[in-house]
C-alpha cells in the first residue's frame, strides 16, 4: 500500500483545468513549436489542435491502463511507443480526410509524437490516476490545446488574409497584412494572448484584494 | 559698506533642470522644422500623417498606462516623438490607416511590454515601421512626387484608403501631377536598379522623392546640430555612424565604381541622415561608454552599407539601427571601463 493515497474523484476541475487554469499554451506554454508553426489560418489551428487532442486522450487512456505494468525504469521510451502509435493513426487517417490540410500541417503532425503536452499529461496524470479520470483530464487539455490553437488561427487568418476558415470577410480590396501568415505574426499574436490573459488575471485578483480591503 | 551675501549650497548646483521631458521636449523643437519642410514638399497628406501617427503613439501610450494601472506617462513627449519620427520615415502618401497602425504596433511592441520608456530595446518609431514593412511591403515603397501642384488642398489619393482595404493604384495620378518623368523611385532606389544617379545638389536640399521627412540632408544636420549644442544629443554616434557609412562604401567604391555608390551619395541620400541624427541617438538604445558608442556606431554604418549594397532592399538604416540597439547591450557588457586599481585580466 502506497502512502500517498491518490484522490479518484472526477470533479469539473478535472475537465476544466486545462481549458482555463492550466492551459497548455496560454499557463503551461507548452507545446509551442505546433502553436506558432501551424495557427496561420483557422483550419490548421483547428486540425492541429483536434489530432493532437485525439492522440492526447487515446495515449493517457492507455498509459493508464497499463500504468500497473510499466517498469518504471522505461516509461518514458513506453509512453513515447503507445503515443506514435496513435500518431501514426492519425496521421493515416488526416492523410485520407484532407490531402491539402494534411500538406499544410506537414511535418507537424508526425511531430506530435514528441509533443510535450501528451508526454506530460502521461507523466504527470495518466500514470497516476485510473483511465477514466485520466481520459477526462487529457480531454479537457486537448480541448484547451485546440481552443488556444484556434486563437491565434483566428486573429492570423483575420488579419493575414482577411477570412475566417477559408471564408473571406471582406471583399476583394482586403489589404492583406503580410506579416500575420509569417513566423513573426504567430509570435506577435501568441504574445498579445499571453498579455491579455495576464491583464485579465492580474486584474481579477486586485478587484478581489479591493473588496476584502474595502 | 555694502553687506556681502554668502550663499552656501550642497550639492549639486545645477540651475537648470535637465530632465528627460525637458530634453524630449527639445528633441520636438528640433524635429519641427523638418516636418514644416516635409509639409511644404508633400502638403498636407504629410501633415494628416504627422498627426495620424502621434495620436496613435500617444493613445497606445495611455492605453498601456491605464492596463498597467499606471499614472499617465503622456507628459514625458517620448511617444510624441516617436510619432513624429515614425510619420518622417514614411512614404508622403502612405495610408493613414496603416500609419496609426504602424503608430500602436511601434509603442505597444517596442516599447510597453519592455515597461515604458527607459525599459525599451529598441527604438519606437522603427520598430513601427519595421512592423509595416513586414506587413504591407507595396504600400511602403510607394512613393509620390514631391512639390506636385494642389498638394495644400488635396490628398494623395493613397493616404485617405479606407481601413483594412487596399491602397488604390496611384500612377495615374501620378502622371497627373508630375512635373516631369517621375518614376516613383528613391535615389537610392533608382542608383540600385536602374543605375541612375542623382544630382548631388538636389540631395543635400531635399528636391528628390521619399519618404516624408528624409529628403533634405541639409536641414536634418542643422536641426540635429541645435540638439548637439544644447548638448541634449550624443554627437559621437551620428559621427561615427558617418565614419561607418563613409569608409565602407568608399572601400566599395574604390573596388567598383560602376556597381557602387560614392560615399557622398551614400551619406546625403535615403533615410541615414534622419536616422543617424534622430534615431540611432536615442538614449535608451545606444552604449554608454565613447568606446562602445564607436563600436555602434560603426556597426551601423557598415551594416547600411551592406544591406543598401547586396540586400533586396533599396533602403537598409532602419534594420541596421534595430541590429545596432539590438547588440547595444552585448556592446556595453564589453566596453565596460575598468575601475580604477582594478587587476587587468589575464589572459
Amino acid at each position: 500500500m502506497s502512502l500517498i493515497k491518490q484522490d479518484d474523484r472526477i470533479t469539473v476541475d478535472t475537465f476544466l483545468e486545462g481549458i482555463w487554469r492550466e492551459n497548455p499554451v496560454f499557463v503551461m506554454m507548452l507545446g509551442m513549436c505546433p502553436v506558432l508553426a501551424v495557427t496561420n489560418s483557422a483550419v490548421n489551428a483547428l486540425a492541429m489542435g483536434l489530432a493532437t487532442a485525439f492522440v492526447l486522450v487515446a495515449s493517457s487512456l492507455l498509459v493508464s491502463l497499463f500504468r500497473n505494468l510499466i517498469p518504471s525504469e522505461v516509461r518514458i521510451a513506453t509512453y513515447i511507443v503507445i503515443i506514435s502509435t496513435f500518431v501514426t493513426i492519425v496521421d493515416y487517417t488526416m492523410q485520407a480526410l484532407s490531402q491539402e490540410v494534411y500538406n499544410a500541417l506537414g511535418a507537424f503532425i508526425q511531430l506530435i509524437v514528441v509533443n510535450c503536452i501528451i508526454l506530460g499529461r502521461a507523466e504527470a496524470c495518466a500514470s497516476r490516476n485510473k483511465p477514466l479520470k485520466s481520459m477526462v483530464n487529457a480531454a479537457g487539455m486537448g480541448l484547451g490545446f485546440t481552443l488556444a490553437l484556434l486563437c491565434l488561427g483566428v486573429v492570423r487568418e483575420i488579419l493575414g488574409s482577411g477570412s475566417l476558415f477559408g471564408l473571406p470577410l471582406f471583399g476583394e480590396q482586403f489589404q492583406p497584412w503580410v506579416v500575420m501568415v509569417l513566423p513573426p505574426g504567430g509570435f506577435l499574436v501568441l504574445g498579445g494572448w499571453l498579455l491579455f490573459f495576464e491583464w485579465l488575471k492580474t486584474r481579477k485578483q486586485s478587484l478581489a484584494e479591493g473588496v476584502t480591503h474595502g | 559698506m555694502s553687506k556681502k551675501h554668502i550663499v552656501l549650497h550642497t550639492a549639486p548646483h545645477v540651475k537648470k533642470p535637465q530632465d528627460v521631458p525637458t530634453i524630449m521636449r527639445h528633441v520636438v523643437y528640433a524635429l519641427l522644422p523638418i516636418v514644416a519642410f516635409a509639409v511644404y514638399q508633400f502638403g498636407i497628406s504629410v501633415l494628416v500623417l504627422v498627426i495620424v501617427t502621434t495620436l496613435a503613439c500617444l493613445g497606445t501610450e495611455r492605453f498601456f498606462n491605464w492596463m498597467g494601472n499606471k499614472p499617465s506617462s503622456l507628459s514625458d513627449w517620448s511617444s510624441t516623438i516617436s510619432g513624429i519620427l515614425l510619420a518622417l520615415t514614411l512614404p508622403p502618401g502612405f495610408p493613414l490607416w496603416m500609419a496609426a497602425v504602424a503608430g500602436i504596433a511601434g509603442i505597444a511592441i517596442g516599447k510597453a511590454v519592455f515597461g515604458g520608456i527607459g525599459y525599451n530595446v529598441f527604438n519606437p518609431a522603427l520598430v513601427g515601421r519595421a512592423f509595416v514593412q513586414a506587413a504591407f511591403p507595396v504600400a511602403i515603397t510607394t512613393w509620390t512626387p514631391a512639390f506636385f501642384t494642389g498638394r495644400f488642398s488635396e490628398f494623395v489619393p493613397s493616404s485617405l484608403t479606407l481601413p483594412f482595404m487596399m491602397p488604390p493604384e496611384t500612377a495615374e495620378w501620378v502622371k497627373q501631377v508630375a512635373v516631369d518623368g517621375f518614376t516613383g523611385a528613391t535615389p537610392l532606389s533608382l542608383h540600385k536598379f536602374q543605375h541612375i544617379s542623382t544630382a548631388p545638389f538636389d540631395l543635400y536640399t531635399g528636391m528628390v522623392a521619399g519618404s516624408a521627412g528624409e529628403t533634405s540632408a541639409l536641414l536634418i544636420l542643422v536641426c540635429g546640430m541645435y540638439l548637439v549644442i544644447r548638448k541634449m544629443m550624443n554627437w559621437q554616434i551620428p559621427a561615427w555612424i558617418f565614419v561607418g557609412v563613409a569608409v565602407t562604401s568608399g572601400v566599395l567604391y574604390l573596388i567598383n565604381p560602376e556597381k557602387f555608390a560614392d560615399p557622398v551619395f551614400m551619406l546625403f541620400s535615403g533615410g541615414l541622415m534622419l536616422g543617424a541624427m534622430f534615431m540611432a541617438s536615442d538614449m535608451v538604445g545606444s552604449p554608454l561608454t565613447p568606446k562602445g558608442v564607436m563600436i555602434y556606431g560603426l556597426l551601423i554604418g557598415f551594416l547600411t552599407v551592406l544591406i543598401r549594397q547586396f540586400g533586396s532592399l533599396s533602403e537598409g538604416i532602419m534594420y541596421a539601427i534595430l541590429l545596432g540597439n539590438a547588440a547595444t547591450p552585448l556592446i556595453d557588457t564589453w566596453t565596460q571601463p575598468r575601475l580604477f586599481g582594478a587587476r587587468r585580466k589575464s589572459a
